[in-house]
């Protein structure tokens, strides 16, 4: 009687999430998968067939923008990687109480504007007439004004602050959990600095590293505000083909096809990035 | 000095802010030496052993290895080894790696790393645990693995910082053994801290007593246990009743005290400083002191009451009886003899002590409490 009513109760308290998985992910995806392999072939009559994903492969401005995503979120989450370690690092290890608390907050309170205001930010920052530009004008580097928009290095500058946070943030728990007494013992055996990092706080901070990684590429993968208002109309972001098929040219069976190749290519990127570090999901997700 | 010291500290203090940690300590350790630092904790023992090993600048005062001075030199450069309290194996590598670690850095090739890690796991008795990983190990294994990840690198000191703190009792007391064992074996200069004070005596061969940041006395287990000099060291080291009482008479050595329960004491200046009128602190050990059934048994000794046995803390051949003197009513610990002839007192027994004068150490007191 006890085991069936605990069963009853864990199942009553698995169902929220049963129905949310079920009818926000798994359903929307399974009839965006069946859009995806309808071809139009008349008014209002569909056959079945590969023909939208044959599209992607032959016209080259789609996989050229696929490719170039894809390598230009692996390039953000890699520069997120440098410049969070350091920032993780110093937070982690370098800083005691109060200070740490300060820091790790000053990590996390630009997250508390919306991703469009701190996007427009930048805008502020980075257009001809502004903040950058007026200043480099001022101090006499250049002569007149110059555009910081619309350019790969400005979807860079957005990707990497977009998405520091979630690379800081499991960083500095794995960190925390390194004991400072081995960073010492490597020291008293001889270790320098350089080494030092390579054999013992890199493979300690691993699943913290692939963990911010993975969360930092999808987020970069699938961003669309970033790109669109920073890149402009050349980003050639993926997501923008999707968003225009969908809602410019009313092409759902194209966009569906295009969204699950951007799913296949993050599932693709992540089991090799997780191959290369040799760690599991599980244990970088887990933690 | 006919042989260079292993490890020397020159009035080598280390303040911080305000509060000093260590005062202006020196020592110096002869090589092959077992010496132990032995204080209660915040004493300032872990302070000083990171200085030696140079996490921490000394304030003040210098330090030598071999008879050179390596303040200057950072930890990574000093042939100095540290065994860390909870030993700070790395655990992302397996236990050859471990032990390698410091060789690699020294840039050793491989085939001499892998052959000079293979004979220093023998000698620490864990031949071909290699490739194992350290959570693998039980606690004594690590223990061993971490001295050996030292001692590959040959330091002319190896530092331990209280590395049996996280064992059990019975791993621990075999642990002692092993230790003293490896150090023979190595031969190479240990220097141990510890608040064990049984750790200390049964290793070392030179024990520091250390307190407030200063060295109280140094000397072998024998002497600290014997002839302590302090009341510190006195009231630390090993088992010891304590008396406060006031000096009523002094002749040479030999010191006449009241307690303020009225208990007359003969004791001996241990100190030597103390004059008739000052307050003085009285040790007495547990086994100094004699029990009898009869009066009459020590009626020869210095100092003699009888008492009511409170209670009989038995614990093999360390159980005491716990006696409230009927005359003062002070409690004194006595341990019991293992003749047997003691064998059946239980609560209540009234059994006459004594004691020599000359077991009897006499300190000034700090404070006149």
């Amino acid at each position: 009687m006890v085991s069936d009513k605990s069963k009853l109760g864990f199942y009553l308290l698995l169902s929220p999430l049963f129905v949310w998985l079920m009818t926000l992910i798994i359903l929307p995806h399974i009839g965006m998968f069946f859009v995806s392999i309808s071809e139009k072939v008349g008014v209002r009559q569909y056959e079945y067939g590969l023909g939208n994903y044959a599209v992607f492969f032959n016209e080259p401005l789609y996989w050229n923008t696929f490719a170039r995503t894809a390598y230009m979120s692996i390039s953000a989450t890699i520069l997120t990687l440098f410049i969070g370690f350091p920032i993780a690092y110093y937070i982690a290890k370098l800083t005691r109480g109060r200070t740490k608390t300060t820091l790790f907050l000053m990590c996390l309170i630009p997250f508390w504007v919306s991703e469009l205001v701190r996007t427009f930010g930048w805008m502020i920052l980075l257009r001809e007439t502004g903040v950058v530009s007026s200043f480099l004008q001022y101090i006499g580097v250049l002569n007149g004004p110059m555009e910081f928009l619309y350019n790969d290095g400005a979807i860079m500058v957005g990707l990497v602050y977009t998405s520091m946070l979630f690379m800081v943030v499991p960083l500095v728990s794995t960190l925390d959990s390194l004991d400072d007494s081995l960073i010492e013992a490597g020291y008293d055996l001889g270790g320098n600095g350089y080494t030092i990092l390579r054999e013992i706080i890199i493979p300690h901070a691993m699943p913290g590293i692939v963990s911010g990684c993975i969360v930092v590429f999808m987020l970069s993968l699938g961003n669309y505000l970033t790109p669109i208002l920073l890149g402009g109309k050349d980003s050639l972001w993926f997501t923008d083909l999707i968003y225009s098929q969908f809602i410019t040219r009313f092409n759902w069976e194209l966009g569906s096809a295009f969204g699950f190749l951007l799913l296949g290519l993050s599932s693709l990127i992540v089991f090799v990035g997780l191959k290369l570090s040799r760690q599991s999901l599980s244990e970088t997700m887990g933690r | 000095m006919s042989e260079i010291a292993d490890l020397e500290c020159q009035k080598i203090s280390k303040s911080f802010d305000t509060f000093e940690a260590v005062k202006q300590v020196s020592f110096s350790v002869p090589k092959g030496t077992f010496f132990s630092i032995l204080g209660p904790s915040g004493c300032g023992k872990t302070t000083l052993l990171r200085m030696i090993a140079g996490f921490q600048e000394p304030t003040s005062g210098d330090l030598l290895i071999k008879n050179k001075s390596v303040l200057n030199v950072p930890p990574n450069k000093r042939q100095v080894s540290m065994v860390f309290q909870h030993l700070a194996l790395f655990p992302m590598m397996n236990i050859a790696s471990n032990i390698g670690f410091g060789l690699r850095q020294r840039g050793v090739n491989r085939a001499e790393i892998k052959s000079r890690v293979e004979t220093v796991l023998e000698r620490v008795g864990l031949p071909g645990i290699g490739e194992r990983s350290v959570h693998q190990l039980s606690g004594g294994q690590k223990q061993r693995v971490a001295i050996a990840r030292c001692m590959v690198l040959e330091p002319d000191v190896l530092l331990l910082d209280e590395p049996l703190g996280a064992l059990d009792l019975k791993l621990r007391e075999h642990m002692k053994i092993e230790l003293k064992k490896l150090q023979t074996e190595f031969n190479t200069t240990f220097v141990y801290i510890t608040h064990d004070q049984s750790e200390a005596l049964v290793m070392s061969d030179q024990i520091a007593v250390m307190n407030h940041g200063e060295f109280e006395q140094i000397g072998s287990a024998r002497e600290l246990y014997f002839e302590p000099k302090t009341s510190f060291v006195a009231g630390f080291v090993g088992e010891t009743n304590k008396y406060v009482a006031v000096v009523s008479s002094k002749n040479g050595d030999v010191l006449k005290l009241t307690t303020s329960d009225g208990i007359n004491l003969s004791g001996i200046d241990a100190g030597n400083c103390l004059n008739k009128g000052d307050a003085a602190q009285v040790f007495v050990r547990p086994e100094a002191v004699r029990l009898s059934r009869t009066k009459d048994d020590v009626s020869h000794m210095d100092n003699i009451s009888f008492g009511t046995i409170e209670n009989v803390l038995f614990n093999g051949a360390n159980s005491q009886l716990l006696l409230k003197d009927n005359f003062s009513g002070a409690e004194i610990n006595i341990s019991m003899p293992q003749t047997g002839e003691f064998r059946d007192l239980g609560k209540g027994d009234v059994v006459h002590f004594g004691w020599e004068g000359q077991q009897t150490r006499c300190y000034m007191s700090n404070r006149v409490s």
